[in-house]
């Protein structure tokens, strides 16, 4: 593990070293902040001073504090969402593969069906129809999630379980999960890994747009996409707060996708 | 006469483990106009690197380190990428192994054909045609004026082989390369394929290399041997002299004819095994692939399936297996009738049913190590754990003659070829099986690590006097091993009986052709039998 990272070429390092920062910063948010995460404690707009490192949003609390809050909130979401998607996903495109027959064709055509709604707006009608509380707001976008990570395990199974080691599985009487678990998930473990990485960005991306539409996480807590918008006035005054949350999403997401691009390569066996 | 191809002196290299290592030592070869030179050996002897060298071109991670190339006058070695690309083509060209990879799909033969000399300006497209039509009806295609113009997967292997080789012929070069061209074939199209490299070599009068891993194919073709072994000459002479009397002891283990199994007599009162009555079965429903299998299996023998590839046996095995559930007929297993179907068979009637695959590689999960592989059926069947399966794996790694202490804890992907063949026998003994099913268990490994496994598996049965049903298209392994043989052809069982009585005649039409194609390791085998087919077709 340790011989990898030395081989890791300097864009992993630098997605690692991006990816590790947002991390420490989001454990250790209540440490790292200077004040409450929703106490106001200034003017609205103020400018960067050494009171406030980077200024205050528009009711006068501190962005920075909310920034690192922030950070906590919308990376613990996307990363318990994943999660859950990628155990769905996963699972279910296993089973589909290795069981075919109408299984796998019950299966499919649902997931068809969930994806031929467009994720947002689909998304956007549960979470105005239920409200948008935290567990629903990870459950809806897991499952809308899933669906991607079904289509990809399905197929990488696929592949795998036409491999005799399988069918001597199968011929030996093995159940359903113990091929699943002992056959097919190390070997398909790798792509699925790097997949995870993308899906997180996506998630990460996806959580960010809901709060920008109001149907993420909910005021007075601190996310990136919420603030994004709570601050979207102040750019027509020339006022450059709403690019300090907007930025941090976009330097989380080429973060992790120079990891993942490394790995891909590592797990493919693709040389330059 | 000139030399064409001097090479003198040939020291190449692979990158691996970060520093170059040699991979083909000090070789040095002529050829003459019109000549053929058989370079055989096992997978890693360097042949095919060899062969691609005399083309100045070298795979991905290797170099020319030192040596002579010299074609026609022409030195090779370092080059320009624009000289070599005159070259090839139209002074020394490539058969590769298999013709179905190397022509494209989506563009009819003929004009993958004449897209070489079109495109060096050679001639125009029609002409390149009516000479492809030309070469086609002197390599023996059926139909030369109208086969060149189907797709490549309209063509069968032998077909595509031979179009293959009319390619190579199209920029009229002097040296053709011939990678192991009939490795992938059935016994009976790789005649095909060895007379049209014959028409070429002899009648054309051009010059050849034939890479090959089968010492009775080469001795066919070439005139001239070379015996390679890791990267080195082990020995070299003219066919007939290398046949008659080689001087290494490699050669003569290549040479050897394996020892034919003691014909053991069978009587009707041994315990029956397996035995499938009027059996069919089928893949889309309306044609079925196997039909009218009746079948017989004693204790402690070994029944040979043979056929060719599409000849419905490994569709059999998955019959028996209940992979691919009968739609007719039935299976009675240990005096018992076998529920067709896979999941409707119990535990103890899957112990005693074992499977042995044609790929090693893929028939053990490259994720697992040795002590999983072959702990998984004792904890599965016999609820054998911890130090009890510790020992009993360890005893089962020295039945298959691999030292327990440095194999068991490897990774799948640590071991060879044929270790990992032995570690699937492992996989199956463990299981204690009454039957084990082995499926072109031989056809993925070199000849000698093969001969290995058979003998493995016929020391294995002496001791536990379990049956094999045993799948195969090579006609040698039968002959080695098997006490009674069943030929089938197209879904039918056309013949079976005891090893003695099916090989020797009368037999049917069939099996006839299908002996006689066996390549024999005498030079004048090929000639004699296309005199007679011809003769016969008259």
């Amino acid at each position: 593990m340790i011989q990898l990272l030395k081989q890791s070429p300097l864009s992993a390092r630098i997605g690692m070293g991006i990816v590790l920062f947002n991390i420490l910063i989001a454990v250790f948010a209540p440490i790292i902040a200077p004040f409450g995460e929703t106490t106001i404690v200034g003017d609205v707009w103020e400018s960067l001073s050494s009171q406030f490192y980077l200024g205050t949003d528009h009711i006068g609390r501190d962005l920075f504090t909310r920034m690192v809050y922030g950070g906590r909130n919308t990376i613990a979401l996307a990363f318990i969402t994943t999660t859950l998607s990628f155990f769905l996903g996963s699972i279910l495109g296993f089973i589909a593969a290795v069981k075919g027959g109408w299984t796998d064709q019950l299966l499919s055509r649902i997931i068809d069906i969930l994806m031929a709604f467009p994720t947002l707006i689909f998304a956007l009608m549960i979470l105005s129809v239920l409200g948008s509380s935290i567990p629903t707001l990870i459950f809806t976008i897991a499952i809308l999630d899933s669906t991607r990570v079904y289509r990809l395990s399905r197929a990488v199974a696929m592949d795998i379980e036409v491999m005799e080691f399988v069918e001597a599985a199968r011929l030996r009487g093995e159940g359903l999960w113990w091929i699943i678990r002992h056959e097919i998930l190390p070997n398909a473990l790798p792509p699925l890994i790097a997949e995870f990485g993308l899906r997180f960005c996506f998630v990460f991306l996806f959580i960010a747009s809901l709060s920008f539409l109001g149907l993420g996480l909910q005021p007075p807590l601190a996310d990136w996409g919420g603030m994004v918008r709570e601050n979207a006035g102040a750019i027509t005054f020339g006022i450059y707060i709403p690019l300090i949350p907007a930025g941090a999403i976009a330097l989380l997401t080429v973060g992790v996708n120079l990891i993942v691009d490394w790995f891909l390569h590592l797990s493919s066996g693709l040389h330059e | 006469m000139d030399n064409l191809l001097e090479i003198k002196n040939l020291n190449l290299e692979a990158y691996y483990e970060d520093k170059w290592q040699p991979i083909v030592r000090n070789i040095s070869l002529n050829l003459k106009k019109g000549r053929v030179l058989g370079l055989i050996g096992e997978s890693g002897a360097g042949k095919s690197t060899i062969g691609l060298a005399a083309m100045g071109y070298c795979r991905q991670g290797c170099r020319i380190a030192s040596g002579s190339i010299n074609l026609d006058g022409r030195e090779l070695f370092n080059a320009s990428e624009e000289e070599l690309r005159t070259i090839r083509g139209s002074k020394i060209a490539y058969v590769a192994q298999s013709a179905a990879a190397s022509f494209n799909p989506s563009h009819r033969v003929i004009k993958q054909y004449a897209e070489a000399p079109v495109q060096h300006g050679l001639m125009a497209q029609s002409d390149a045609e009516k000479e492809a039509i030309e070469i086609y009806r002197r390599l023996f295609l059926p139909t030369p004026e109208k086969i060149g113009y189907r797709y490549p997967h309209e063509l069968s292997g032998g077909q595509l082989q031979r179009a293959m080789v009319a390619m190579a012929m199209s920029c009229k070069p002097d040296i053709i390369v011939f990678d192991e061209p009939t490795t992938a074939l059935d016994v009976t199209t790789q005649i095909e394929v060895l007379a049209a490299v014959k028409e070429i070599t002899e009648k054309m009068n051009k010059a050849a290399l034939y890479i090959t891993h089968d010492l009775a194919v080469v001795a066919q073709v070439a005139h001239r041997i070379m015996v390679l072994r890791n990267g080195r000459l082990v020995e070299e002479g003219e066919t007939r002299d290398l046949l008659e009397n080689p001087k290494e002891i490699y050669t003569r283990e290549l040479l050897n004819v394996r020892s034919l199994r003691e014909d053991k007599t069978i009587t009707d009162k041994m315990d029956v095994i397996l035995e499938i009555k009027d059996v069919a079965a089928t893949y889309t429903g309306d044609k079925n692939v196997v039909e009218d299998i009746d079948l017989i299996i004693r204790r402690g023998r070994t029944v040979a399936l043979v056929g060719e590839s599409g000849s419905g046996k490994s569709t059999l095995a998955k019959v028996v297996t209940g992979l691919l559930p009968a739609i007719k007929g039935s299976i009675k297993f240990l005096g018992k009738e076998l529920p067709i179907k896979l999941k409707d068979r119990e535990k103890q009637d899957l112990r005693k049913m074992q499977m042995i695959y044609q790929m090693p590689d893929t028939a053990l999960n490259p994720k697992q190590t040795v002590r999983k592989v072959i702990g998984r059926p004792l904890e599965f069947y016999f609820g054998i754990r911890g130090k009890k399966a510790d020992a009993r794996i360890r005893e089962l790694l020295i039945n298959i003659e691999l030292d327990p202490d440095s194999y068991i804890d490897r990774l799948t992907t640590e071991l060879s070829g044929g270790e990992k063949q032995r570690i699937c026998i492992a996989r199956a003994l463990a299981a204690e099986p009454d039957l084990i099913i082995c499926d072109e268990v031989t056809s993925a490994l070199d000849q000698l690590v093969g001969e290995g496994i058979l003998n493995l598996l016929q020391d294995l049965q002496n001791k536990t006097n379990m049956s094999y049903l045993f799948i195969t298209h090579d006609l040698a392994t039968v002959k080695a091993i098997a006490d009674k043989i069943v030929i089938m052809l197209q879904g039918k069982i056309i013949e079976q009986g005891e090893k003695k009585k099916v090989l020797n005649p009368p037999h049917h039409e069939y099996t006839d052709k299908l002996l006689a194609s066996v390549p024999e390791m005498d030079p004048d085998w090929l000639d004699k039998l296309l005199a007679e087919r011809a003769s016969t077709f008259i």
